[in-house]
């Protein structure tokens, strides 16, 4: 008999499925995967080496870059991590817009990879639903941060800005007609937590119009349902976090395990999944857009009644207001070595982690007192969770490998950095 | 029509009826590519309409002329050779997708007596027909010398022969109860019986007593054309365009037309086998050509529908659902249709 080799195939970097660059090396018996090696560093930008070239606040936009499904909740483990270094009390207000914003994101993310997941099983339709609802954050993103992905909008001691009182709204023109433009205007004739209020109702709304379409679709469910299964203790042992961890049944959330800022004064429930497949990693995170729905309801019901400031008033960390600026000369002695300088952060090391849309991602901060980190570590959970690909795709197919792609939720600037 | 035939066929003697045919083909090919040309635009409209987009609005009042500018690029587009491509294969394969594709088309009686080829054996043609066009899938994928188009041509071999034999035995229904392998009869057959006589023929046709091999018929030809949810041999998302993957310009665009020129040929022939072909549902209306295209478009939507709905089979679940489910559920219908054609309860008689 010959002698029957397996067959080697170069799924990516340049493929649909391959969610950015992911070069994945298949070894396949036929159609079964025996054994999957991906290939990562395509997307590297440095990012970790960058931030000690730069002062401590001209690496937050770095952040947003990194998981870019997911923008502002980036942020957030690095300005906690210095406020932390610092030791700053950060304003309540400040704190919940930032929960707000976290939970804003997690919804895009989960909007994209459930969207981009089904794209992927081949249900294109989910895509674009999704991204009919993904367009209405970013409104909220570009109405508060003025630009519509990458924020910037967290600093050391709080956020750039309080949120706006109006929110822009569309006007009449030569493609959009009167009666048009008053639809879309329906929801944004108020402030900006009016319009994220009115998002947050109607959102467990959308989950149901995408729940009809794919939860108990027979396809759907034979295409998910027992692939890349991972059991709890494996999850474990492999470093998961997130909706991986809690797919395969182990409640673990940093929002409620270690709460940050102020999670332990809001409701919300931790769902997690039975089996640890992919079926149960897609219920969890549609479960969890629900929840996060419910924490921005409460988050604006609170900032609706509490009006205060937004950043610390702590001038070594936070710029003077250009009022006060102008016509202070401490305060523009202030505002000048902030923005020649920056900030400068007591010597020692720091670890800030919060509960991001994929899992945990960290900060590991090491300063030397001057105005820029001695070093810089991120800990993302994408790349933890690539690690494990081979062991979940073996012995499944290489339309299962696409399947187990899209329920790790990778995203490669989170991955290569 | 009848004098232009009188006028012409003086001018050709005795080559005349060879150039009726050639016209008679001429006649039946070019509307069917203005048919799959728009065929594309109704898609992207109806799939865009469904993911609350608007489709191509572009080119053109309506965006109507969109296909043409789509033809336009992909004519004057290179087509580019892989190096270590079989070149001879590499050519033939396209040509055999979109040729059998559109000779299947000769026995298709698209009213009665407007058929190209009258002839006996037309449901064993048009079968044969389809299968060839496997094979310019098959060669294509050989051919190109890639993995992903190797995996797209392994994949089709399986899939599409084993649809066939659903499709067949489906088909073996029909011809048992239409007694006849001539497709005009078939059609004429459905006109007869107890509910046509009320003026109801719609009760008539196939589609009720073989409601089970209606609907099988009908997902093998979406299996046979690889529409989605069987798409698994071009799979976007897995080996990006299967056996098409290495082609460009016209040679992919042949593929393109073979594959859409299927698709309106199998709802064609469901229309045809289970829906009473021209036959007017209703006494009082007139049997018309009107009522087969308004059949088959409604197939086509069909088609459309669900390549917006329904995500991707895998392969080996299709594998299943065709051997395990279908051709079981068909063997099974078979007996049963033959029983009770046997029994004093028949309709057929």
């Amino acid at each position: 008999m010959a002698d029957i080799q397996n067959y080697t195939l170069n799924f990516g970097p340049q493929h649909p499925a391959a969610h950015g660059v992911l070069r994945l090396v298949l070894e396949l018996d036929g159609e079964v995967v025996v054994r999957a090696d991906p290939h990562i560093g395509l997307l590297h930008r440095a990012t970790e080496k960058l931030a000690e070239q730069k002062t401590w606040l001209q690496s937050v936009p770095y952040m947003d870059r990194l998981d870019y499904t997911s923008m502002l909740v980036n942020e957030h483990p690095y300005v906690m991590a210095i406020e932390k270094l610092l030791g700053i009390e950060v304003p309540l207000r400040a704190q919940y817009i930032r929960v707000m914003f976290d939970e804003i994101t997690r919804i895009h993310n989960h909007l994209l990879s459930i969207g981009t997941q089904a794209l992927d099983v081949g249900a294109m339709t989910m895509v674009l639903y999704t991204f009919r609802e993904r367009e209405d954050i970013i409104d909220i993103l570009e109405a508060t941060t003025g630009a519509r992905m990458h924020g910037a909008y967290y600093r050391p001691g709080g956020v750039y800005r309080d949120l706006p009182d109006r929110m822009p709204r569309y006007e009449v023109n030569k493609f959009k007609n009167a009666k048009t433009v008053k639809e879309l205007n329906a929801a944004r004739e108020g402030s900006l937590l009016d319009f994220v209020e009115d998002f947050a109702d109607r959102f467990p709304g959308n989950c149901d119009d995408y729940e009809t379409l794919l939860t108990d679709n027979r396809i759907w469910k034979q295409r998910l349902v027992d692939i890349g299964i991972v059991s709890p203790e494996r999850a474990l042992q492999l470093g998961f976090t997130g909706p991986m961890l809690r797919g395969s049944g182990i409640e673990w959330d940093l929002r409620r395990k270690q709460p940050y800022e102020v999670y332990e004064h809001l409701e919300f429930d931790i769902p997690v999944g039975v089996n640890g497949d992919c079926y149960d990693r897609y219920l969890v995170r549609m479960e969890e857009m629900r929840q996060s729905s419910r924490i921005i309801k409460q988050c604006v019901a609170w900032l609706r009644q509490h009006p205060g400031p937004v950043i610390t008033d702590n001038h070594k960390v936070a710029p003077p207001s250009r009022e006060k600026m102008k016509g202070s000369m401490e305060e523009l002695i202030h505002h000048f070595k902030l923005f020649t300088e920056g900030i400068h952060v007591p010597a020692g090391e720091v670890y800030a982690g919060i509960e991001h849309a994929k899992g945990e991602f960290g900060v590991y901060l090491i300063s030397d007192g001057a105005n820029k980190p001695y070093r810089m570590k991120l800990r993302s959970a994408a790349f933890t969770h690539l690690s494990a690909m081979d062991e979940m795709a073996r012995g499944h197919m290489i339309a299962d490998a696409v399947t187990i792609i899209g329920t790790m939720d990778i995203v490669f600037g989170d991955v290569d950095r | 029509m009848g004098a232009m035939v009188q006028y012409l066929q003086p001018l050709f003697g005795e080559a005349w009826p060879l150039v009726w045919t050639l016209l008679k083909i001429i006649g039946i090919i070019l509307p069917l590519l203005i048919c799959v040309a728009y065929l594309t635009f109704w898609e992207r409209k109806v799939i865009g309409w469904m993911q609350v987009r608007i489709g191509p609005n572009r080119v053109g009042p309506w965006g109507l002329l969109q296909p043409i500018a789509d033809g336009m690029k992909l004519v004057f587009k290179e087509i580019i050779v892989p190096t270590k491509a079989s070149k001879g294969l590499y050519f033939i394969g396209p040509a055999m997708a979109f040729a059998t594709a559109l000779a299947a088309w000769a026995v298709v009686p698209f009213s009665d007596g407007y058929v190209l080829a009258n002839i006996n054996a037309g449901v064993l043609y048009l079968l044969a027909m389809t299968s060839v066009g496997i094979y310019g899938v098959i060669i294509s994928g050989w051919a190109s010398n890639s993995k992903y188009a190797f995996y797209g041509a392994m994949r089709s071999a399986a899939q599409m022969v084993s649809y066939e034999i659903a499709m067949g035995f489906a088909l073996v229904c029909v011809l048992m109860v239409s007694s006849s392998l001539n497709l005009t009869e078939i059609v004429r057959g459905q006109g007869r019986g107890m509910f046509a006589g009320m003026g109801l023929g719609i009760l008539s046709w196939n589609w009720l007593p073989l409601l089970p091999m209606f609907v099988i018929y009908l997902v093998s030809g979406i299996a046979e054309t690889n529409r989605a949810p069987f798409d698994v041999v071009e799979g976007e998302s897995e080996i990006v365009a299967g056996h098409m993957v290495e082609y460009s310009g016209m040679a992919f665009a042949m593929f393109f037309l073979g594959e859409y020129a299927n698709m309106i040929l199998v709802s064609v022939m469901t229309s045809i086998f289970f829906l009473g072909g021209w036959l007017s549902p209703v006494g009082f209306l007139p049997d018309s050509f009107l009522w087969l295209a308004a059949k088959a478009c409604f197939i086509l939507f069909l088609f459309l529908w669900f390549r917006a709905t329904f995500p991707r089979y895998r392969y080996d679940q299709i594998m299943r659902l065709g051997w395990k489910v279908f051709v079981p559920l068909c063997m099974f219908w078979l007996l049963l249709v033959g029983v009770w054609m046997m029994s004093p309860l028949s309709i057929w008689k």
